[in-house]
């Protein structure tokens, strides 16, 4: 069985302009001791997604549909301080920008230590060995836990940040963007010491980006997002070696790679959709060079392909076929621009 | 032969605010944040200015756009110093030179609408006879970066559009007053991945068409490789690498510069990949060791190193390389690139 | 669009992008979400309706004064048909002089204000895109204002410049620029690394044209927000200064009339029609000033809102 099970989890956002679906069903599982790293656009759901499974979503947000399960019990349904046994315990997060939220007149070791007697209810000497523990696990030294978070680089400070969620012994680590805001040599270092400590301590990771390379770099698995859902799913290896998903497809081609010269780049023509008011078909749809009528009213499952993979494509079996064509199509569109209106529009009430 | 743009011994340091006790002792703190760049760019070029966060690279642009006043050295165009610029030909100069900026949500004033926004530089620099033409021109700028149809822009607020689409506005107004030089700023950076190749291909196309030539300023090595056909890597406030862009990538000479393309992930899983490995440690920008500036973070540091500011040199293949890793055959002055130069 | 087509829906565009029709879209938004800043709005609409009326609806000449039908001099009249808030110890029309005392409030209300918003934006504006020392001597300035005690200062200087409104009006000006000043400085400041601005200095925008088509915009609204309030501190300052006798003898105002009260010991007499009227009109526009500067707050301020 795998740690966390979410199975179609809805979660909406209420705006002044009215309800605004961010996630709309998203199904994906994460097994003992693998690193899965979700990736998407920003607005594509990813963070509300991480936010709502350790159930710190803004006030505005509610969620509206799914059940996640967390080793066998069901986390939507607990509340208090059952709740609070699953969050920060046995779940962890490293939120977005956190190393920025480090308190600046605190020692971070002072602050860790507080993290532990707060939420797991250590006493100070015990709370104090295990922080020097912790940074030795994160490649610190002891000493750096005297020191405020100005005299730490922004590499360090990431650190530190993973050491707190690490600070409770956690099962499953969230991390969302976690070297976004580092340099790129640093950024390299964070996730090397992200991938040892995983692996060392057996620890689930969901890792939330919007970097495929940092994905590709880090994970084992990858669950492509896009507007509320997840659209493929698999190994990162498979996925990213043939994709299955139009949109991953396209990603491969629309942004320029370090290693090798690039052919002309072919972006992802148009935008994605607002999820105020979500397509009745697929919602990639619009940019999709391969779309077919029954794209446009029929919303695609994520359903099982070949090898164990996941993607949500009524033209998934064709998978090998278009992504040869994919990059002259997504170019071809480049140049005609989205696809506004259906190509060849169904009569009222639809054929299929 | 002249150059386009010519760089000298660029200099900007920012006295540092500190405390009431050195202000008592009488000592001044300063952040060296560009410190002794120097290239040439000639007509119809593409350099790439790479580099980490807090290595000048922005602070240069801004130079060079005459937003900010050099400390020292000099910032030549088209044979004419930019700091002794005023009147008219500031104004000429502020034409032919124009900004793609970071943030494209920022870039744009927030109480303007796109044609408002668009019609400002063909006012101040007097373009057009008529309001009509004007609108006629800048319907042609929106229509040139795909903004179609342009009229359906025209009344939007900048809050109305997608980070694409505003990037392209701020494009398509530095296209109104035709100009020679384009600096770029991470111009795809806040945008998403889908539509960055959008953005990069239309000003490829632009700078093809016009024969523009630009300066790319970005930490991604990626993106310079796509856009530049020199590169220089910036350290601290300086050039460590500069050099034609395959080579500098593929045949990294400086330490720096192999352990920052080493770095790089890759969207290939199955590429093998050996990172260089350096120190973590907090670069900072004042108080500048005498030697190299990358010392303390060097995995080959040399004793020479800690004491001796290398000069950024010419090794082969047309790069030059401030490292003493690469001795070279001209003998040392005062003079050159790398001279420590007593502020005044 | 062809290029004609464009042509004629020139007019259109060009008038969608001024800058003061997006002030009034402001005020418009403040008033339609807040209901206090929308009658603040109404208090100023029927207080301008009043001053603009008040030769033709008032039924006598405020200075005028009045007989009965024996000749003697109307004196200390309680409300009466022909008097409806009764007359005053020389047998003035107390109600013409409410209506007339619309003018003056709104007059010296608007005028202050609008000066303390043109000067004290104007400060800012230097102070903050210069800079180096205009800023130092601008806010050296604002300082010493500030140090100088408000109320006692403005009575010295009409003293010193003779009672007239338009001195009273220059008084608040010099005076109270300087909260504006000082808010605006700082919005500025923060305005001028917007990357916006920096467009405008690489597209060759001069220094004036970067300050006020650029930034002044942006501030406006801070700036009317201080000048709501401005308007409710000079009607107030107006009425004190006229209380303490020190006000423009010629003009009726509702401080004067508060001032004629209490000199005739009105309240003594219980004639609470004479007091009560002007000080709930004094009352009322201070308080439309100010719910209209707190709509506005919460507007610029979305974080002030309740929740």
């Amino acid at each position: 069985m795998s740690l966390l099970e979410i199975d179609t989890l809805a979660v909406q956002y209420h705006t002044l302009h009215g309800a605004v679906q961010a996630v709309r069903g998203v199904t994906l599982s994460i097994e003992r001791g693998r690193a899965v790293g979700l990736v998407g656009e920003s607005g594509c759901g990813k963070t509300t997604l991480a936010r709502a499974l350790i159930g710190v979503l803004p006030r505005n947000a509610a969620i509206t549909g799914g059940r996640v399960r967390f080793d066998g019990a069901d986390l939507l349904q607990l509340s208090g301080d059952a709740l609070n046994n699953y969050r920060w315990r046995r779940i962890a997060m490293v939120p977005q920008a956190a190393m920025d939220s480090l308190d600046p007149v605190y020692r971070v070791g002072d602050q860790l230590v507080e993290t532990m007697r707060l939420r797991g209810g250590l006493t100070s000497p015990q709370a104090r060995e295990r922080a020097e523990r912790l940074f030795a696990l994160i490649g610190l030294e002891p000493g750096r836990l005297r020191l405020y978070p100005h005299e730490l680089s922004g590499g360090m400070k990431q650190r530190v940040v993973i050491a707190m969620a690490l600070a409770l012994d956690p099962q499953l680590v969230i991390a969302d963007e976690p070297v976004t805001a580092l340099d790129v040599i640093v950024q390299h270092q964070v996730l090397r010491t992200l991938r040892e400590l995983q692996e060392t301590l057996q620890l689930s990771l969901l890792l939330i980006t919007h970097d495929i390379s940092v994905v590709a770099d880090l994970c084992d698995d990858v669950a492509v997002m896009y507007a509320g859902r997840i659209v493929e799913a698999g190994s990162v290896r498979e996925v990213f070696a043939a994709p299955h998903h139009p949109y991953t497809m396209g990603l491969r081609n629309a942004f320029p790679s370090l290693r090798a010269r690039s052919a002309r780049l072919v972006p992802i023509e148009g935008y994605p959709p607002d999820l105020a008011s979500p397509p009745a078909g697929c919602a990639f749809a619009p940019r999709c060079p391969f779309a077919i009528e029954r794209c446009w009213h029929d919303d695609p499952a994520l359903l099982p392909t070949t090898g164990g993979r996941l993607a949500a494509c009524h033209r998934a079996a064709e998978a090998d076929a278009l992504r040869t064509q994919a990059p002259q199509a997504f170019a071809r569109l480049e140049t005609t621009g989205p696809q506004s209106v259906r190509p060849g529009a169904p009569p009222a009430g639809g054929t299929l | 032969m002249s150059h386009l743009l010519e760089v000298t011994d660029l200099r900007k340091e920012y006295p540092l605010q500190s405390g009431l006790l050195s202000a008592v002792m009488g000592s001044r703190r300063v952040v060296h944040a560009v410190n002794g760049v120097s290239f040439v760019l000639d007509e119809g070029g593409s350099l790439g200015l790479a580099g980490e966060s807090g290595c000048g690279k922005t602070t240069t642009a801004k130079l060079i756009l005459r937003l900010l006043h050099p400390t020292a050295g000099s910032i030549r165009f088209a044979g004419r110093d930019v700091a002794a610029l005023d009147g008219s030909d500031l104004l000429s100069y502020r034409r032919q030179v124009q900004f793609i900026f970071q943030n494209p949500y920022e870039a744009l004033n927030p109480r303007f609408t796109i044609l408002r926004s668009l019609l400002e530089p063909l006012i101040i620099h007097e373009i057009g006879q008529s309001i009509a033409e004007r609108v006629e021109r800048v319907a042609g700028a929106l229509d040139r970066v795909h903004l179609n149809p342009p009229e359906t822009f025209f009344l939007k607020y900048p809050h109305q559009l997608s980070g694409g689409q505003l990037q392209r506005v701020v494009i398509a107004r530095a296209l109104l007053v035709d100009p020679v030089l384009l600096v770029a700023d991470e111009p795809v950076s806040m945008l998403d991945v889908s539509i960055r190749a959008g953005v990069l291909n239309l000003m490829r196309e632009l700078s093809r068409e016009r024969k523009l030539t630009t300066i790319y300023i970005s930490h991604d090595l990626a993106l310079i490789r796509y856009m530049c056909s020199v590169t220089a890597v910036m350290y601290l406030g300086t050039i460590c690498e500069i050099g034609p862009t395959e080579e500098v990538i593929e045949h990294p000479r400086h330490p720096y510069t192999q352990a920052l393309v080493s770095a790089v992930p890759d969207p290939d899983p199955t590429r093998p990949r050996r990172p260089v490995e350096i120190a973590d440690t907090v670069p900072t920008p004042f108080q500048l060791p005498a030697g190299c500036p990358f010392a303390d973070r060097c995995p080959q540091v040399m004793e020479v190193c800690r004491h001796l500011r290398p000069l950024l040199l010419p090794v082969d293949a047309g790069v030059r390389v401030a490292c003493h890793l690469y001795p070279d055959s001209t003998p040392r002055t005062a003079e050159g690139y790398g001279a420590k130069m007593e502020p005044h | 669009m062809s290029s004609s087509e464009r042509a004629a829906a020139l007019p259109q565009w060009t008038r969608a992008t001024s800058t003061w029709r997006d002030a009034l879209l402001v005020t418009w938004a403040v008033a339609r979400r807040d209901r206090f800043a929308l009658a603040g709005l109404v208090i100023y609409g029927v207080l301008l309706v009043v001053a603009l009326a008040a030769p033709v609806v008032a039924p006598y000449n405020p200075q005028d004064l009045n007989y009965r039908p024996d000749g003697e001099v109307a004196a200390n009249e309680v409300p009466s048909l022909p008097h409806w808030l009764g007359t005053t110890n020389l047998g003035r029309d107390i109600f013409s002089q409410v209506l007339f005392g619309a003018r003056a409030a709104l007059v010296v209300g608007f005028v202050a204000a609008f000066g303390v918003v043109v000067l004290g934006t104007l400060v800012g504006l230097f102070a903050g895109y210069y800079s180096g020392w205009v800023d130092m001597l601008l806010m050296r300035l604002a300082d010493v204002a500030f140090g100088i005690p408000f109320l006692p200062m403005a009575i010295v200087l009409v003293a010193f410049l003779g009672p007239s409104i338009w001195n009273t009006v220059l008084v608040m000006v010099l005076l109270l620029w300087r909260d504006t000043g000082r808010v605006i400085r700082a919005q500025v400041l923060s305005l001028r690394t917007r990357s916006y601005v920096e467009a405008a200095r690489v597209l060759g925008a001069s220094h004036l044209r970067t300050m006020f088509v650029h930034i002044a915009p942006n501030v406006l609204p801070l700036s009317f927000l201080y000048g709501s309030l401005a308007v409710g501190w000079a009607i107030l300052t107006e009425a004190t200064i006229s209380f303490l006798g020190f006000g423009d003898p010629n003009v009726i105002s509702w401080g004067f009339m508060l001032q004629d009260a209490y000199n005739s010991q009105a309240m003594a007499r219980h004639a609470f029609y004479w007091f009560v009227p002007p000080g709930l009109c004094i009352m009322l526009a201070v308080m439309a000033g100010f719910f209209i500067g707190r709509g506005y707050e919460e507007l610029l301020f979305p974080r002030l809102r309740r929740r």
